[in-house]
């Protein structure tokens, strides 16, 4: 049996869709609200959780794989492996600020944002003095509010930036869904896992 | 004296199996100085686990620390003899930050060491010591030990590019086996797809010897790192057919200190390795010795997760 951490959500349904494409489904998966889901015939048993905690539930072996997109793993860094590139959940992480926004080198940054490690890779590696604003939500205001210069969040459409006067004025890089695996568990089960990573 | 095992507690009752199966094997036991002058750390920060240690000035002024790593220190006051073979166990608690709750921690570590003549022989000793070790502690789940080979992945990643960042950026990714990765940090950096192509091959690759040998040779043939294949193959040979040896060729560590066979074990339902080990002769020159060396550690502290001690019948066995 593969355990597999879902992240809740748009994302997860989506790749749920490519595991059931695959042969991997779970005929009452979408109803009522348990969180575990399991289709003995397939070999696969799924939880639904909240996407930023699927990499612990997989570097602690609760589940032997889960989906998870590039900025969580790029901002956690669990010891996990990533074995597949789910090309689905595609966006930008980006720089945004206020239209017209000139940056002051003279003063730190202030940056506004919910994944500070990539915030702070990003600026360290372009030799930029930054102040780290920790937020958990609604970004965009920060910049409106005068709490920060800029933010550093995922965008999408760019319509919420747009509607709160922001723009993307630096793009740190695109992501995407990646499955990742649990070092020690993919030891026991790599047959199941790589026929699993062979027919998505 | 009489000495009923009944009173001993589950972990000393490992150590004692694991002292007993090193002993036989003709290893000695090494005692170590609860200090080390914390230069010895200093100097070779990169070949810890992490770079944090606990200091403290002795009453003579000097700085000593609470020792972070065994092998190290073992390295520093063994006598250098480079023609002989020194087989030694030790059973000692080091000190490090754990990366999960980002403060220090008291670890229990058991392990061997061979140093001196340690030639491929010696490596498959130490291989058949490591996976009973891990028979011993698994408590009957099943187990596995990973083996990796840096003199076959080295001169891979080496043919690759000369840029030093961009093959720690390679090895980093190795070690996640991500492949997609890799390909997209060689195509960033000008990197031929064909170059990268027989290290994402040999990346793929987890199963027994018998399955991965032979596919290790066709990938391998023509590239640097062919002629490392009949040297693995050598030291595989004397493993016998029932092991629980998995060739898989995603371990990476600090290259500067580490050469040839690595080894990694893990116990079903384990989330995290329990035995690390592998060839340091880099170590031993950077330290200006001339003997090879290879051994390995158990984290005896990541054997908590293993719920309740299995039935009294077992517990002769250990």
């Amino acid at each position: 049996m593969i355990n597999i951490a879902l992240p809740k959500g748009r994302l997860g349904e989506k790749v749920y869709k490519m595991f059931e494409d695959a042969g991997y489904g779970c005929p009452d998966i979408f109803t009522g609200r348990r969180l575990v889901f399991e289709n003995k015939d397939a070999g696969v048993r799924y939880f639904w959780v909240k996407p930023s905690d699927v990499p612990i539930y997989v570097e602690r072996g609760a589940a032997d794989l889960g989906v998870a997109g590039r900025d969580i793993l790029l901002e956690y860094e669990p010891n996990v492996y990533e074995l597949k590139d789910l090309g689905t959940g595609i966006c930008r992480m980006a720089v945004a600020a206020p239209k017209g926004f000139r940056d002051d080198s003279e003063y730190l940054l202030r940056v506004a944002t919910k994944f500070v490690n990539i915030a702070q890779n990003f600026y360290s590696q372009a030799g930029r003095d930054i102040d780290i604003i920790k937020l958990n939500g609604s970004i965009e205001i920060a910049p409106l509010l005068g709490l920060s210069d800029v933010i550093v969040d995922l965008v999408e459409t760019g319509t919420t930036l747009r509607e709160n006067g922001l723009e993307v004025i630096e793009e740190i890089m695109e992501v995407s869904a990646r499955l990742i695996a649990n070092k020690s568990g993919y030891n026991f089960k790599s047959r199941e896992i790589n026929e699993l990573l062979g027919r998505l | 004296m009489e000495f009923d095992l009944n009173v001993l507690t589950r972990t000393e009752k490992r150590i004692f199996a694991l002292r007993t199966l090193y002993s036989k094997a003709g290893y000695s036991p090494y005692r170590m100085l609860k200090f080390e002058d914390y230069d010895l750390y200093s100097r070779n920060k990169d070949f810890l686990v992490s770079d944090r240690v606990i200091t403290f000035t002795d009453t003579n002024g000097r700085l000593k620390a609470l020792k972070p790593d065994v092998t190290m220190s073992l390295v520093r006051n063994i006598k250098d003899r480079p023609d002989e073979l020194q087989r030694l166990y030790y059973d000692e608690n080091v000190y490090r930050v754990s990366e999960r709750t980002n403060s220090f921690k008291e670890i229990m570590q058991m392990g061997l060491e061979c140093i001196g003549a340690a030639g491929n022989a010696c490596v498959t000793e130490i291989l058949r010591l490591a996976e009973s070790s891990l028979a011993l502690i698994a408590e009957g789940r099943d187990y596995v030990l990973k083996v990796s080979d840096f003199d076959l992945i080295i001169p891979l990643v080496e043919s690759m590019t000369e840029d030093k960042a961009v093959r720690n950026g390679i090895y980093k990714l190795m070690g996640q086996k991500n492949i997609h990765g890799i390909e997209e940090l060689c195509s960033a950096n000008g990197i031929d797809e064909q170059a990268v192509r027989p290290l994402a091959e040999v990346l793929g690759l987890c199963g027994s010897p018998a399955e991965v040998l032979p596919q290790l040779e066709r990938i391998c043939s023509g590239t640097p790192a062919e002629s490392e294949v009949p040297e693995l193959r050598e030291v595989l040979e004397g493993i016998g057919p029932d092991s629980r040896i998995l060739l898989d060729f995603s371990i990476t560590s600090d290259t500067s200190y580490y050469n040839g066979v690595a080894l990694e074990g893990y116990i079903e339902g384990l989330p995290d390795c329990v035995l690390v080990g592998g060839r340091y002769d880099r170590l031993m020159q950077r330290m200006h010795k001339k003997s090879r060396a290879i051994g390995f550690a158990v984290y005896l502290d990541a054997l908590a997760g293993m719920g309740a001690a299995p039935a009294s019948e077992d517990e002769e066995d250990i």
